[in-house]
């Protein structure tokens, strides 16, 4: 193409300026091209440039001593600058990925860190409580071992929900995970997951509110259950005891719309964005907790091709807003006689 | 010992055998143990156990396997007690003939209250007259439900639905088993329908149909019937 431009620009600009477009060319593509293409250019270039602009044109003798050298000045220029722009771009490429290492490094130790804390305080709990059971059990009062026992069984839970979201996490990682939809009650759903979470919610006020009407949606069940568990168990986290929790379930178009609100102080508004990254904690989060539980809700919602919004109330609280669109039966009731 | 009952623990893995073993014996069950399938088809043909707890991922070959052998003749209940919490694969388990499922890991009372159930099932007799739980009454002969004392109204397919249930208490029915014992082979993925009637019925013999203490909800699998309400926990 530039050859062509150097064609029709030749009888302006005479063939010494058309050296210079070339040369021009070929560093341009030495800031794309690998190494060897390049090089090819800059011959190519060269033989170009001789054959059809060095007087005399058309043929590849060299009328003139200066335009021999002028030619050899070229290639070797072409090629200088070929290797050069080649080699800074290597530089360029090691530096960047040894930033991206570094910065990998750095967000690996975090997590291996927050990691590490989890899953080791429950496990230095339970092998405590045993051995103390085991070689000092002498010298304990009932009461004190029935403590320790109790211990052992909070640790454990707590080591198993750890546990659970690392599998969920890698279950939707691995990229083997497929969501298998069916018909969902919504009212199943939501009442299925608080029974489980009573023991945690029972300082909470929850209320639901779903409307008789609400049809059945294709969803899947066990995820729902998973996401909705996650979300209860991450405003026990955040909230303080007595506050209301309120879980709404609504059909609005083909979507279903779950919304669950509280009346605890909300998020810190610049952390909002970030609550849903993996291993992402609030800076003033108390303990337990890995930072997975709300990316696993984002992952699995997204699996249903749904979305998450989080944002804080007016007065004071937060809510999460779950739209999922989904095939939909209005057959709520059947008469069969 | 010879007049308790006995259960067959088949799993690889010698902690939880010891753990399940000193469970189970300190509740006056007797024990045998298997770790591999092997080992576990050759102890059931010569001491067939009143009951099995099988363990789906073992060493030699699966425990899907071993259940398909084990059915082939054996009708005593089998509970599968497994890690994997993948839907499908107790679905399977379920459709191949077990009774029963519980996911590692389990709380001691829960896996007692189903070896508990899945014994009296046995137990029972498979034409039962009536049913009478504390809230709740099915006399199967003239198609009477009472709640509280109470005669309900259900409609044809509530009733086929609710004596599915009560004649396989305790034992975890799935979709697809309910579907086609209810509404026949043709049903089979109108799953919708199951959803509807569970709710209605739910409506009418459960005390608080938010909170039902008959029939439970398995995530996925299908659905639980309870006989006593507070047999479950």
């Amino acid at each position: 193409m530039v050859v062509m431009l150097g064609l029709l620009l030749h009888n302006l600009l005479g063939y010494r300026v058309v050296a210079f477009m070339l040369l021009v060319t070929v560093s341009i593509l030495a800031m794309f091209l690998d190494i060897v293409p390049v090089l090819l250019a800059a011959l190519l270039s060269a033989v170009f440039w001789n054959f059809l602009f060095i007087p005399p044109r058309f043929t590849l003798t060299v009328g003139t001593t200066e335009d021999r050298i002028l030619l050899l000045m070229y290639f070797i220029i072409a090629s200088v600058n070929a290797v050069l722009t080649y080699k800074i771009r290597q530089v360029e490429k090691e530096v960047k990925a040894r930033d991206e290492k570094a910065k990998s490094v750095k967000f690996y130790n975090t997590l291996l860190n927050s990691l590490s804390h989890e899953l080791r305080t429950p496990i230095t709990t339970i092998i405590g409580c045993a051995d103390n059971l085991q070689s000092n059990s002498g010298r304990l009062s009932e009461k004190d071992k029935s403590e320790l026992v109790a211990e052992i069984s909070v640790a454990s839970i707590r080591l198993n929900q750890q546990v659970e979201n690392l599998l969920n996490m890698s279950r939707l990682e691995s990229g083997f995970f497929t969501v298998k939809k069916d018909w969902c009650d919504i009212n199943d759903l939501i009442y299925k997951t608080l029974h489980r979470l009573e023991p945690n919610l029972q300082n909470y006020h929850v209320k639901v509110y779903i409307s008789e009407q609400l049809p059945l949606f294709q969803l899947d069940f066990g995820l729902m259950e998973q996401v909705l568990f996650n979300l209860l168990i991450n405003i026990t986290q955040h909230t303080p005891e007595d506050t209301q929790i309120t879980i709404r379930a609504d059909a609005v178009e083909q979507s279903l719309v779950l919304s669950i609100a509280d009346n605890g102080k909300g998020f810190p508004e610049n952390e909002i964005s970030k609550v849903f990254d993996k291993f992402y904690r609030l800076r003033d989060a108390r303990t337990g907790g890995t930072g997975l539980g709300l990316s696993i809700v984002k992952g699995f919602i997204e699996a249903h091709n749904g979305t998450i919004e989080l944002k804080n109330l007016p007065v004071c609280g937060s809510l999460f807003t779950i739209t999922i669109p989904t095939a939909i039966s209005h057959i709520n009731k059947v008469k069969d006689e | 010992m010879s007049n308790s009952l006995s259960i067959l623990i088949i799993d690889d893995e010698a902690q939880i055998r010891k753990l399940l073993a000193i469970t189970l014996q300190s509740n006056g069950y007797s024990i045998q143990e298997a770790a591999s399938g092997k080992e576990a088809l050759t102890c059931v043909a010569m001491h067939p156990p009143d009951l099995i707890l099988l363990d789906l991922g073992l060493p030699d070959q699966s425990g899907h396997d071993v259940l398909k052998h084990l059915r082939e003749w054996f009708t005593n209940p089998v509970i599968i007690v497994s890690v994997q919490n993948g839907e499908e694969d107790i679905v399977k388990a379920l459709d191949a003939g077990a009774n029963d499922y519980l996911i590692k890991p389990f709380r001691t009372g829960e896996l007692l209250a189903r070896i508990r159930s899945a014994l009296r099932k046995a137990a029972s007799v498979a034409n039962m007259p009536v049913a009478d739980y504390t809230d709740l009454f099915i006399d199967f002969a003239n198609r009477i439900v009472k709640k509280d004392n109470v005669t309900v109204k259900l409609t044809a397919t509530e009733y086929s639905l609710l004596s599915l249930f009560a004649q396989n208490e305790g034992k975890v029915l799935t979709h697809q088993y309910l579907l086609q014992h209810v509404w026949g082979p043709t049903h089979q993925n109108e799953s919708q329908y199951l959803r509807v009637f569970v709710a209605q019925l739910r409506k009418k013999i459960e005390t608080d149909p938010n909170r039902p203490a008959h029939i439970i909800t398995e995530s996925g699998v299908g659905y639980r019937f309870i006989g006593h309400g507070n047999d479950h926990s």
